[in-house]
């Protein structure tokens, strides 16, 4: 298989993100997820909700080093992935109410949300199945000279599933600029995944596939951008797919209520006092790069700025009943 | 339509009328490609990818490992960002390992996306029991995906449909099922020369006494129950279940007031089923004898050629169905 000539705009990757910048995605996710987390308690959001409360440098890191168009798929915990790409805060909250206006017209939902411009395929509520998507775009992006990369985010609980295996193997025989990119929580749903397999290692795994695989501190978000920036850069140069495993780990529960009662309390502790966005604010503190009030204002305005689409969502309408019967099918 | 170096020969075997309708398909558009086990410089076990390989080169006709998870999610993800690819699902009984994306991804991402993704994607399939080739090589699952929201079900019955419903499936925006029967690969026939549009039944034979509905291989049984007679049976190829043509349908059943859904798939909830429920519904008043169904017997497909025979719908047990329906009432 052969790449063909880029032809549709200049591929030169994005310049690396400030350590300011990482720190506001992070404090948006947060601001986000806390929300959702405390709006789906009260039974304003319906449905099932998966946070991703404590990962948030996972998704702003790799996102740091993808381009507006770069394709992404993600998981059924996608709602980081997805800020962190650029979709708009608005449109998800409405779709998370499940109004007319949210970016999915209130059909797809949390699990489901999606936004093509912003290179967002989708979350997907198969567990497994954003990685064979993502072959498939990163296929489109080499056969139609897109010079886009390809990412796919699943959990390590998503790598005991043949779709991992095939995904890889399928991306590193054809030379696929895809980014595999693993959130290692260490838990798949409720059970811990270090008892689910001989080799936990995410990464050992993937180079027995014969793709390159790095293992990054996932609550390190200029780490974790690094890293990114250095995979996503190998795909666009044609050198095939790689992966990058991240080690983090999931605050609340698999879904908003469940109580985690697997989950020893002192691992927990332990964890949530590497907090991703504590860990960046010490270290902009440290560097002369913020003071303390500014990085609790990137905050106040994060909370602001999901307070108004909260706001905004709930006096939305839902959607018209025949709007259950569009989009079944396209003309 | 395709082009004149496209056009096979008058009198054309149902396998190279889908190899033409794919190559047209492959000519008029760069986006198409063809995705497959063995679909490559083997031409595909069936032959019916014969010659793409080396005619659009092998970044368009694309060898797979065995690996139907990842290979029909991969289409399923390049249908999503600007390809329109025609995946080979080599045996229809194979989806058990590749259902997912099929399913929830390809069936559902437009709708769940209000029509920001669109999923223009084909999965050829086959399938066809008379072959000795076991419960798991046998299986006619249509009704499956006909119950999937999403997806269109299409089966080709004769030669210039297998060419002209291929390109008419590839040029649709939407994920479809493809479902061939090998049983039908040898078979002659012409070319026409309309493209067609899906979801538009055909009456195969005109008559008045019975109606007979059916779809893919058992057109040709039905036929051949036609020409036994003594009952006039006119005989329906729906063409595809989704969409489903029931306008001909209906205006067939009111005129001989008898009707019969011949399927090769298992008949316990099959989609005669679905077809005989929709005419009770609109002709209760009309019908002259209760609906009937003829398909194969609840049972996984034995292997035994005997066994298969006996529970397979054939000529002469059409003919007889036909002929009690028409002797009832």
């Amino acid at each position: 298989m052969t790449a063909h000539a880029t032809t549709d705009h200049d591929r030169s990757p994005p310049p690396a993100a400030t350590g300011r910048q990482l720190f506001a995605t992070m404090a948006l996710i947060r601001a986000f997820e806390t929300s959702v987390a405390a709006l789906y308690r009260d039974g304003d959001i319906p449905g099932f909700v998966h946070t991703s409360l404590g990962q948030e440098a996972v998704a702003a890191g790799v996102c740091a080093a993808l381009a507006p168009d770069d394709y992404l798929s993600t998981t059924h915990r996608g709602h980081g992935h997805c800020l962190a790409k650029g979709v708009d805060v608005d449109g998800m909250m409405a779709e998370l109410f499940a109004r007319a206006d949210g970016l999915c017209g209130g059909k797809g939902g949390s699990m489901h949300v999606a936004d093509p411009t912003r290179g967002v395929l989708g979350a997907n509520a198969i567990v497994g199945a954003s990685m064979p998507l993502a072959v498939g775009a990163g296929l489109s992006s080499k056969l139609l000279g897109q010079g886009r990369v390809a990412v796919a985010f699943f959990g390590e609980g998503a790598v005991n599933q043949g779709a991992f295996h095939e995904a890889l193997n399928l991306a590193a025989i054809w030379d696929l600029p895809v980014l595999f990119v693993c959130e290692n929580n260490l838990y798949a749903e409720f059970t811990d995944s270090r008892r689910m397999a001989r080799v936990p290692s995410v990464a050992e795994r993937t180079r027995a596939y014969g793709v390159d695989a790095s293992v990054v501190d996932g609550n390190d978000v200029e780490a974790v951008q690094h890293t990114a920036l250095d995979a996503a850069a190998r795909c666009r140069d044609g050198r095939g797919p790689v992966l990058v495993e991240a080690e983090t780990y999931r605050w609340h529960g698999h879904y908003e209520g469940d109580a985690q009662p697997y989950k020893p309390e002192q691992e927990s502790t332990a964890w949530r006092e590497q907090d991703p966005l504590v860990l960046q604010g010490r270290h902009l503190v440290e560097q002369g790069n913020a003071t303390q009030d500014e990085l609790d204002a990137i905050g106040t305005q994060a909370t602001d700025r999901v307070e108004a689409a909260i706001v905004r969502a709930r006096a939305l309408p839902p959607p018209e009943p025949e709007e259950a019967f569009a989009h079944v099918f396209g003309d | 339509m395709s082009s004149a170096t496209d056009a096979p020969p008058a009198t054309t075997r149902y396998m190279d009328a889908l190899n033409a309708g794919m190559a047209a398909a492959m000519a008029e558009d760069e986006r198409v490609i063809v995705i497959g086990i063995d679909v490559g410089p083997g031409g595909g076990i069936f032959t019916v990818t014969k010659g793409l390989h080396e005619r659009f080169g092998p970044d368009r006709v694309i060898d797979t490992p065995i690996s139907e998870m990842g290979y029909v999610g991969a289409a399923v993800g390049a249908a999503m960002t600007g390809l329109r690819p025609i995946v080979e699902i080599m045996f229809m009984d194979f989806v058990g390992v590749c259902l997912d994306p099929i399913l929830n991804q390809a069936a559902k991402l437009r709708y769940m996306t209000a029509g920001a993704l669109e999923i223009p994607v084909v999965f050829r399939t086959q399938t066809g029991a008379g072959r000795s080739a076991g419960a798991q090589h046998s299986q006619s699952l249509e009704a499956w995906f006909a119950h999937v929201p999403g997806l269109k079900v299409v089966m080709p019955a004769t030669v210039t449909d297998a060419h002209d419903l291929l390109l008419a499936s590839v040029r649709d925006p939407n994920p479809v099922m493809f479902i061939e029967n090998r049983r039908l690969y040898a078979m002659r026939g012409e070319l026409g020369v309309q493209p067609l549009e899906l979801g538009r039944a055909r009456v195969a034979r005109a008559g008045d006494d019975v109606t007979v509905v059916t779809w893919g291989q058992s057109l040709r049984e039905c036929l051949g129950a036609a020409d036994a007679g003594p009952a006039s049976l006119e005989v329906i190829d729906l063409r595809s279940l989704v969409p489903l043509d029931m306008d001909t349908v209906i205006a067939s059943v009111r005129r001989t007031g008898r009707l019969l859904i011949v399927h090769e798939a298992v008949q316990d909830f099959g989609a005669g089923a679905e077809i005989a429920a929709r005419v009770a519904d609109e002709l209760f008043d009309e019908l002259r004898t209760p609906v009937r169904r003829l398909g194969t017997p609840a049972v996984p497909m034995p292997f035994s050629p005997e066994l298969e025979r006996s529970l397979l719908p054939a000529t002469n047990t059409i003919a007889a169905a036909a002929q009690a329906l028409k002797e009832e009432g």
